[in-house]
């Protein structure tokens, strides 16, 4: 699904990843842990298409519609409803069935009941679950997650635990974190990088 | 010889624009007629319209060079087109100034908004100005490359647009007209002219040449230096 | 079909933020009238009536700067591009949805500065109407693609108008022209001229401006 050869960026003078080497199959669960500033964000917006390599070469074997990328930032407009983001983000990915999924998502999530409130109003947890419904919307076949339980109280992590553990068959993780523990009965592979 | 001038690209065309160069001032200043209207001072006109012409050619190399980069993306697209806008920068700069000093010495006034050409070069120094603080604001990487590539395609669209717009706003920006030497050169004045042209168009190329091999030169020894650490 | 559902969809998002946040649109408004006020003490009692006509399109543009410095905002402080970017869509139909809704705002800025000038100052013909409508396409156009190039800069708010300024003075001229000159005419043409090829450039270019 993901394969790298010798892939390098710098930004300005800084060199963030040098000359990696990975390989990710369909179907695994990759964790990569590091310290901050180690480039784990950096690698998965080049995976995400959003940064080019500046060396080396990264091929990912999907598309933009089957990518989900769990940002460090909620990626939701503070202005709009929970209802209406993920509207937004229904109509983009063309998600058939737009209104059912994102109500069941929303459901699976414990945010039924905000689903009409401003963004802006939420916590950090429940904004954090919010990317998670935009993350999962599309069902994409590839999720790159950044820290995905940061921000979240326990039931959070409960939830979005139960739904990695769902999904995890058929599809392709690859998960930043600093807690690797709680996904090590889910990975298939590990990086750390420097 | 042609292996020779190949691999020696640089220093050469550096020779030819030197030799070229002393040539034009020398039939300038020596062999051509005085102008019967405007004396002297027309002689700044071969400085002028060929500095222009070299600015142009320099923008229009920087604009192609940004489109190749766009589209095919070769390592080196978007150093040559900065380098091309930065002579391009320069020159239209010597052409204002060029063309300042000739409406001084032929019409007693340091700027004038009917000549065309002057005021056209007034736009484009500005938006070309603004393509280096657009630059410099963008931290360097792909980004950079792909925002300064976008914009130097846009001032190349812009020259011809811009051209027309300023040659409709004469009809109610109601200029003071001043007649200036036209096009219809006599067979020397001409000759000298493309001289010029030829010699301005060698130093542009020569100082791009080297203004590119010494970027080159900070980017491998940037590599030198981390490939050490 | 999708490209322009696409485009509907981010257009309606634009006008829904604009609606709950209410900054950008008033803030147009009270700017093009104070400024079409404070031209009434700029110019000395023997000016001509057409110098007003020269202000009112000073008025306009800086009222339109205004408004796309804003244009990238939410996007640049929340970094929603981001967001935007990583969906199926068509990367241009980010910047039409977006002049689209920038075009909706300066409309409603100059529906109270077109009458504003009407009175302050004096009536305008069709040719200026004309040309008003016709230089929004090409400021919401080129605007919105600098805003873009600005909101991903350090300089921001600062290079917005340093971009925009050379790029609008074809836009100026026309729309001067059109309403000055006894057949404006081909200034319309002109307006035209730009706002084609322009419209082109920016559609096809902005893919770049947004990605690697």
């Amino acid at each position: 699904m993901i394969r790298a050869r010798g892939l390098s960026r710098r930004f300005g003078d800084k060199r963030v990843l040098e000359k990696l080497d990975l390989d990710l199959q369909d179907g695994g669960f990759l964790v990569v842990t590091g310290a901050n500033g180690s480039g784990k964000t950096t690698l998965l917006r080049l995976c995400a298409g959003l940064l080019a390599p500046t060396a080396g070469e990264l091929r990912v074997e999907t598309d933009r519609a089957g990518i989900g990328f769990l940002a460090h930032e909620p990626l939701v407009y503070r202005e709009l409803s929970a209802l209406e983001n993920l509207d937004l983000y229904g109509r983009l990915y063309r998600v058939p069935e737009r209104r059912e999924r994102i109500g069941m998502l929303l459901e699976r999530f414990g945010l039924w009941s905000v689903r009409n409130e401003r963004a802006g109003s939420f916590s950090r947890g429940m904004l954090q679950r919010l990317a998670l419904c935009r993350t999962l919307l599309h069902e994409p076949e590839l999720l790159l997650m950044d820290e995905p339980f940061n921000a979240l109280d326990a039931e959070g992590i409960e939830l979005l635990g139960q739904q990695l553990e769902e999904l995890r068959g058929g599809r392709t993780f690859l998960v930043a974190t600093h807690d690797p523990d709680r996904l090590a009965p889910l990975a298939s592979g590990s990086l750390a990088l420097a | 010889m042609s292996t020779w001038l190949r691999n020696n690209a640089g220093p050469a065309t550096a020779v030819l624009a030197v030799t070229l160069i002393c040539a034009a001032i020398a039939l300038i200043f020596f062999w051509v007629p005085e102008d019967a209207d405007q004396g002297f001072s027309q002689k700044i006109f071969y400085f002028h319209v060929p500095i222009a012409i070299t600015a142009y050619a320099c923008f229009g190399w920087g604009a192609f060079k940004a489109f190749m980069h766009l589209w095919k993306r070769p390592p080196e697209a978007d150093l040559q087109s900065y380098v091309a806008i930065h002579l391009g920068v320069i020159f239209g700069a010597l052409t204002l100034i060029t063309g300042s000093i000739w409406a001084k010495a032929s019409w007693g006034v340091w700027w004038t908004w009917s000549s065309n050409q002057l005021v056209l070069f007034l736009v484009l120094f500005l938006f070309y100005s603004a393509y280096f603080m657009l630059r410099f604001s963008v931290d360097a990487g792909p980004a950079r490359s792909n925002v300064s590539a976008v914009y130097a395609l846009f001032g190349v669209v812009l020259i011809p647009v811009s051209f027309l717009a300023i040659r409709l706003a004469n009809d109610f920006i109601h200029p003071v007209v001043f007649t200036s030497a036209g096009p219809q050169m006599a067979g020397s004045m001409f000759f000298t002219f493309c001289v010029s042209l030829a010699a301005l168009l060698a130093l542009a190329s020569a100082l791009y040449r080297l203004e590119l091999t010494s970027k080159r030169l900070d980017v491998t020894m940037k590599r030198l230096r981390e490939a050490l650490e | 079909m999708t490209y322009f559902h696409d485009v509907a969809t981010l257009t309606r998002k634009d006008l829904l933020l604009e609606l709950r946040a209410r900054d950008t649109v008033p803030a147009m408004l009270l700017f093009v009238v104070s400024a079409l006020v404070v031209f009434h003490f700029a110019l000395p009692s023997e000016s001509s009536r057409l110098a007003a006509y020269g202000l009112l399109w000073v008025a306009l543009v800086f009222t339109a700067l205004l408004g796309l410095v804003r244009a990238f905002s939410a996007e640049r402080d929340q970094g929603l591009l981001d967001g935007l970017v990583l969906a199926p869509c068509d990367r241009s139909a980010i910047w039409l949805a977006k002049a689209l809704s920038m075009l909706g705002f300066l409309v409603l800025a100059e529906i109270v500065a077109l009458p504003a000038f009407a009175i302050f100052f004096h009536g305008i013909g069709w040719t200026t109407v004309a040309g008003v409508a016709l230089a929004n396409v090409g400021i919401c156009t080129v605007g919105t693609l600098l805003a873009a190039m600005a909101a991903a800069s350090r300089a921001r708010e600062l290079l917005l108008p340093l971009l925009f300024l050379p790029l609008a003075i074809p836009i100026v001229v026309g729309g001067v022209g059109a309403g000055v000159v006894e057949n404006g005419g081909r200034y319309l043409g002109l307006l035209a001229v730009y706002d084609a090829i322009f419209a082109i450039i920016c559609w096809a270019s902005f893919e770049y401006v947004v990605t690697e």
